[in-house]
């Protein structure tokens, strides 16, 4: 952050720059409590919740958001969307920090970390969902690094290295969208081992397709989200380009977002009806449910449709980081909220503030490292050297 | 047009996948426990437990762990329920006041050794393994701490150790597993006074638990939990009163875990075997229609430029014929002015010399 300072000529005592260095400084300190204390002296896991907000908000949520990075190469690259070509980087870029977020923060979820490579060179448990996951996870981080790694080599001026990398586009491309089907489907699967465990309104054999549905609603919000935030604190990167499709993006992922949202409404619909839930909706439980479906699936699904059709950017924007608060609703339900239901309120999880913190703490290195990146690469813009198209 | 519908048909394709995924829950390919129809297991039976707690007492001892605040002979801890924790791999709970019960109820709680373990299908380094004597153990040499196995498990059994920071473990009974395999009875079967817990082969256990049902119609309710739940366990239970009394849950049904998520892997090489076609084919499909969509542009291209540099020609051709014409026409305009031009001078000239001639005669005549 030093050189970042003395590159841009700013005094180091921006608020940004106060606020991340007091919060690097506390995840520093919770780092070092949580390596020699262990899990218990940070965190309020128990037997009964064995998984707590680093499973249920960096895991889970981490990975439905880092989602644009799949859906956006997709469109561009295997479904020949050109006009949305300038999001490509930005969602790379974000998906791939969103992931390195996530495996960090599995590093400090699982009782001994250095053993995390043990499930691919020791023992394989095929029959785990969990199995899936950190392989799917594994490769798709690799994935990434190797897609965002073009902007990297044009910043060092590596041209051949960069080239041969382009050349892969499309089956790197297409690598992302089978792992990551795959991952995004089985976070919700990881569930589907314990239906005595997860509210019944949550709990249903569609949740792997329920998690892969509203992942690719969270990678189109959050491209646009991402962008809206970009836009007002690095508008000086963007090239024409950028500036000229950040709209039609808007616009395009708006729409889609909208009938991907319908799409995930009906389909919740028929689990209820299958799981003959009806009834549940009476309950407290039923009422939450019902104010996730309306208030963040429903309500986003229709602001989105009049935004594209009323051309209200505006409104756009707000959609996006709505549906993204919605995506993060739902992954708690799963995760946490609707997870031991049936547990007295006493034995009940509620987190500790220092894996908030750290959950903060990691999401501040991921801002810290995206402006590192986007002030110094080509990101949103496109480098002199080279084609635009590629 | 053909194109839209290919692809229209290959995004249906692509929806289809998705939906496959949730369903075929019994479509499993990946193999999973079958179980051990003639492994052994333990047999409570509620109604000869007196809740001394000296199973409690023989677990702590035989497994090693730490002796506990209050001591195993306190029955005061009793007052509230509790569960396994990594301290305990077994707890005794009293329920009072369950109506048509004859005084307090007890209650055992210990891994139920599962015929097809949640535990272990969930677990990606395989560290929990059911052995063909039936006990469930776990290898902590290869643990990762992950804790899916916690979330896993229906009974709530496995425990963790959150307070190591360098080599914690997930924490369970194991049937005793060390003592068994060198022919020893369970720690806790071994020393119960009341004979409340049998060890041996679960055919046999299921066969005295019916004969004991059988013989006493009036002293238990008709089930042997353990018998069908969650596909069955090795651990099986006797009760004088509903087993949800003592906090049993009778909900959990007879499908064993593993069967939960196989629909889930089944659908694994599916996706990994036509994604990539399927993906492939949009691209191409799309690559073909730009391509098209190219060469129909740069033929666009081709004509209108041929189109207008004809017409430019044509438009030149005309000009220069035209500006041909205008310079004949200019020449000629020019070449007949200095005619005239020339033609009015020398009329003009041939008159001036008659005029001269004839003033130069004139004045002559006048001299
Ligand atoms: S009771 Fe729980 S810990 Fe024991 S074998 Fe069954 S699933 Fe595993
Ligand atoms: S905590 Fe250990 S035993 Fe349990 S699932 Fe994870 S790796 Fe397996
Ligand atoms: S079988 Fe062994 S480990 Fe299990 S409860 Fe009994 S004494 Fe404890």
């Amino acid at each position: 952050m030093s050189d970042e300072a003395a590159t841009t000529g700013k005094s180091l005592l921006t608020p940004f720059n106060v606020i991340a260095g007091i919060i690097v400084i506390m995840g520093l300190f919770i780092t070092v409590m949580r390596f020699t204390r262990g899990l218990g002296a940070v965190t309020n896991l128990s037997d009964y919740n064995p998984w707590g907000i680093w499973i249920g908000f960096d895991l889970l949520v981490g990975v439905a958001l880092a989602a644009g990075g799949f859906v956006t190469s997709a469109a561009v690259y295997i479904f020949g969307m050109k006009k949305y070509h300038s999001a490509v980087r930005p969602a790379i870029l974000t998906g791939f920090l969103g992931y390195a977020m996530v495996v960090v923060a599995l590093n400090y979820d699982v009782g001994r970390p250095w053993r995390l490579p043990f499930p691919f060179i020791v023992q394989q448990g095929t029959t785990s969902l969990l199995f899936e996951v950190a392989a799917c996870v594994a490769l798709y981080l690799t994935v990434l690094f190797v897609e965002f790694s073009p902007a990297a080599l044009e910043w060092l001026g590596l041209k051949r290295a960069r080239n041969i990398i382009i050349r892969l586009t499309l089956l790197l491309t297409i690598f992302g969208v089978v792992l990551s089907t795959l991952h995004q489907s089985s976070l919700g699967a990881l569930f589907l081992i314990a239906p005595s465990k997860l509210h019944p309104l949550w709990y249903s054999p569609y949740l792997p397709v329920y998690f892969f549905v509203s992942s690719i609603i969270a990678g189109l919000s959050m491209v646009i989200f991402e962008s809206t935030l970009s836009h007002r604190y690095f508008k000086d990167k963007m090239d024409a380009a950028h500036l000229a499709e950040k709209d039609e993006v808007a616009l395009g992922f708006g729409k889609a977002a909208a009938l991907v949202l319908a799409g995930y409404f009906i389909v919740k619909l028929i689990g209820v009806s299958q799981g003959n839930g009806w009834h549940l909706l009476a309950t407290s439980y039923g009422a939450w449910f019902l104010l996730e479906m309306l208030g963040f699936v429903a309500l986003p699904c229709f602001l989105y449709a009049v935004g594209v059709r009323e051309k209200n950017l505006k409104l756009i924007k707000w959609t996006a980081a709505w549906t993204v608060l919605g995506i993060i609703v739902n992954r708690l339900n799963v995760g946490l909220i609707a997870f031991n239901w049936q547990l007295p309120s006493a034995e009940r999880y509620f987190p500790h503030w220092m894996e908030i913190g750290i959950s903060v703490f990691l999401v501040t290195v991921g801002l810290i490292a995206f402006r590192f990146i986007v002030t110094r690469m080509p990101i949103m813009y496109a480098h002199k050297d080279y084609d635009e198209t590629t | 047009m053909s194109i839209s519908r290919r692809k229209f048909l290959g995004w249906l394709g692509a929806a289809g996948m998705g939906t496959a995924l949730g369903k075929k829950a019994t479509a499993a390919t990946n193999k999973h426990f079958k179980g051990y129809a003639n492994s052994n297991g333990v047999l409570y039976d509620n109604t000869r437990c007196i809740g001394c707690r000296k199973c409690e007492l023989a677990c702590n001892k035989v497994n090693e762990l730490p002796s506990p605040q209050q001591s195993f002979s306190d029955m005061e801890v009793m007052n509230v329920p509790r569960r396994t924790t990594a301290k305990a791999y077994t707890v005794v709970n009293r329920y009072d006041g369950i109506p048509g019960a004859k005084g307090p109820q007890y209650r055992k709680i210990q891994c139920n050794h599962c015929l097809e373990p949640a535990c272990a299908s969930v677990c990606f380094v395989r560290a929990f393994t059911k052995t063909p004597k039936g006990a469930v153990v776990y290898d902590p040499s290869v643990c990762v701490g992950c804790r899916y196995c916690m979330v896993a498990c229906p009974f709530n059994i496995p425990a963790y150790e959150y307070d190591n920071a360098f080599s914690p473990r997930v924490m369970k009974c194991t049937m005793c597993y060390p003592r068994i395999v060198k022919g020893l009875l369970p720690g806790c079967v071994e020393i119960c006074p009341t004979g409340a817990l049998t060890y041996g082969s679960r055919r046999d256990l299921l066969k005295i638990a019916r004969e004991r049902i059988r013989r006493f119609p009036g002293r238990y309710v008709d089930h042997i939990y353990g018998e069908t739940e969650m596909g069955g366990t090795s651990w099986l239970y006797l009760s004088a009163v509903a087993f949800n009394k003592i906090g049993m849950r009778e909900d959990l049904g007879v499908t064993p875990a593993p069967q939960f998520t196989a629909g889930a892997l089944s659908a694994v090489p599916i996706v990994v075997g036509l994604w990539p076609v399927l993906l492939g084919g949009i691209y191409a499909i799309n690559k073909r229609r730009e391509k098209i969509a190219q060469q129909e542009k740069t033929q666009a291209v081709d004509s209108a430029l041929e189109k207008a540099r004809a017409e430019a020609a044509g438009q030149l051709s005309a000009a220069k014929q035209k500006a041909e014409a205008e310079k004949t026409v200019a020449i000629e305009k020019a070449v007949s002015k200095a005619l005239e031009e020339e033609a009015e001078k020398s009329a003009a000239g041939t008159a001036d010399t008659r005029a001269e001639d004839a003033a130069k005669k004139s004045s002559e005549e006048e001299s």
